[in-house]
């Protein structure tokens, strides 16, 4: 197990290495000056020469590399060019409540989902199934900017029921949670009935049945376990997409997430804001697959002993 | 010809034991059809303001009503129809034609490989609405931009598709063959394997369709996609959020098309994947 933990690891360290890279060569594409981009375009020419200096914009683009790594090393992801804070003091908080709406999102899919699925198992072939498996692709169909504002007319303008924006208490949760959620749900529940379904038809399902084991043991206890692992790796890529599909939501919801300062750096072009949510966003999503891996191996003794 | 002729039959056969996936076809039709037809079905100019019609509710004339400007909402529908399929399949069609040559590349000269497909996951370590937020604050925003940006996040998963169908293809005895009698690189590249992927190819083209309609519209609804006043599902949307209160059809009507469109080629792609796999058939 140690040996698989620490080879795992070890393979993550060069796509992190390539995220990084890839980011820093992205921005170098950019039409026009960035020097130009920092301080105006009223600035004076002088003013313009002395950021590119000041910013190392005039040396070449190795020597900028190895600068952006070093500074990287040691968590300097320079200033926003439209606050003046430096890029981390603006990611940090963000970062965290994109990460709470996303916990919150991806447990309430599990659970609900991995539920639903099981349902359409047992009542396979009749019209509860039905339902469902129209109703999921529904879900997978459902533009989620649209769903949330239909909820907020729905629940904030006709019902005066929940709060259309922020995140202060839990009731500011609900709405945005099964948004983020929805598209992820219909997705698990899809998963687990049709890993499920494959798992219902092996020989030692039947065996138990046969030798008079309750039903609902079965499944819930039997099947579900081996039919878990699909499901398992689903979950953790939709949580690491989450991480990054969550900026539509908090669009929606004014969550004051990684998501949404990102669509407003895009919009001001705040260079080093994008870049530092994006490598946020690609680290966080090599990581979440780094812990999928893992617990992938804990779960299913085959991956770990190959 | 004789495919042609059992055609009809197959169709049929199809949307009788696929009811959701005929369903599913219907609505692509439709949507192909409206898109392509869209200076001819559509009763006004989708641009024409008509400010004293301001938000007005659906009525004879205007069967979907108007928004804040008072523009026909059923016009601007059918040409934001117009707009997603021409977003969608462009977009796609970059994805495709840059995928699968890299893919094919990757995986015939294995020298490349490493550098391709790794670049090519780390593309795919970002959820593609990130890519193509980044394509947008590097180039800037335009209809053209949109493209680039929605079909950039594509290639890898064309170049990881066409690189594993290359892997087997180039060990068969026919590249062998090929190989034998002295044809070039470039030869079996498009003579013999590129035609072996073609099928697959095809098939994930239209399964990718439905994401790349809702990316397109997602980017103008944040507000970084085509720009106004061009009719568009997602900035339809993004227009509505301030009149959704006094005129909820503003809001419903664009959401619900975009919808549809989505659930058609997502139901239909379900459906012939599940026909297509004898494993998944009568179950």
């Amino acid at each position: 197990m140690t040996r698989y933990i620490f080879k795992r690891f070890l393979i993550s360290v060069p796509i992190l290495l390539l995220v990084v890279t890839l980011v820093f060569l992205a921005f170098q594409l950019i039409p026009g000056d960035p020097a130009r981009m920092y301080v105006g375009v009223d600035a004076s020419q002088e003013a313009v020469e002395k950021v590119r200096h000041d910013l190392g914009l005039d040396q070449p683009v190795l020597t900028q590399y190895v600068n952006y790594m070093s500074r990287l090393a040691v968590g300097d992801l320079g200033k926003s060019i439209y606050t003046r804070r430096p890029v981390v003091q603006e990611l940090a908080p963000r970062f965290w409540s994109t990460v709470e709406l996303s916990l919150a999102a991806i447990v309430f899919a599990t659970v609900i989902g991995v539920l639903l699925g099981t349902l359409a198992t047992v009542k396979h072939g009749t019209g509860w199934d039905h339902l469902l498996t129209v109703l999921s692709l529904f879900g997978i169909s459902m533009p989620v900017f649209w769903l949330g504002l239909l909820l907020t007319y729905v629940f904030s303008v006709q019902w005066h029921l929940l709060p259309s924006a922020g995140n202060e208490t839990w009731r500011h949760f609900l709405m945005p949670t099964f948004c983020l959620s929805a598209f992820s749900l219909a997705f698990i529940t899809r998963m687990t009935r049709s890993s499920l379904l494959e798992v219902m038809a092996q020989d030692y399902v039947r065996t138990a049945l046969a030798k008079g084991v309750r039903e609902a043991i079965v499944v819930g206890w039997h099947a579900l376990r081996n039919a878990m692992l699909p499901v398992l790796t689903v979950v953790g890529l939709r949580f690491g997409y989450m991480l990054g599909g969550a900026v539509v939501t908090e669009e929606v919801f004014a969550w004051p997430g990684l998501g949404r300062l990102l669509v407003t750096a895009v919009g001001q072009r705040d260079i080093p804001l994008v870049q530092g949510a994006l490598l946020l966003f690609g680290i966080s999503f090599v990581l979440v697959n780094l812990v999928v891996d893992l617990l992938y191996g804990v779960l299913n003794p085959r991956i770990r002993h190959r | 010809m004789k495919w042609f002729r059992t055609l009809p039959n197959n169709l049929w056969a199809f949307a009788r034991d696929y009811k959701l996936a005929a369903v599913g076809g219907a609505l692509v039709l439709l949507f192909v059809g409206v898109a392509a037809l869209a200076p001819q079905l559509a009763p006004y100019d989708p641009d024409t303001v008509s400010l004293r019609e301001s938000l007005a509710r659906p009525s004879p004339r205007h069967w979907l009503g108007q928004d804040n400007q008072g523009r026909d909402l059923l016009s601007r529908i059918i040409f934001g129809a117009r707009m997603s399929l021409y977003i969608s399949v462009s977009s796609i069609g970059m994805g495709a034609l840059f995928g699968v040559a890299l893919g094919m590349l990757a995986a015939y000269y294995r020298r490349l490989d490493m550098a391709i497909m790794r670049l090519m996951d780390v593309v795919l370590a970002f959820p593609g609405i990130i890519v193509a937020l980044t394509t947008i604050a590097i180039l800037g925003r335009s209809i053209t931009n949109v493209i680039i940006a929605i079909g950039i996040y594509h290639i890898p998963q064309f170049a990881r598709l066409a690189h594993g169908l290359t892997l087997t293809i180039k060990e068969t005895v026919f590249v062998e063959g090929a190989r034998a009698s002295g044809e070039s690189d470039a030869a079996i590249l498009t003579r013999y394997i590129l035609p072996n992927c073609l099928a697959p190819i095809i098939v994930q083209t239209s399964l990718l369709i439905p994401g790349a309609i809702m990316t397109a519209a997602t980017l103008s609804f944040l507000g970084l996609g085509v720009p106004p006043p061009t009719a568009e599902w997602g900035s339809m949307l993004q227009n509505s959020l301030q009149w959704a209160q006094l005129a909820p059809h503003v809001m419903i009507v664009p959401g619900l098309a975009l919808m549809l469109a989505v659930f058609g080629f997502n139901v239909l792609g379900d459906g012939l994947r599940d026909a297509m796999d004898p494993r998944l058939k009568k179950r």
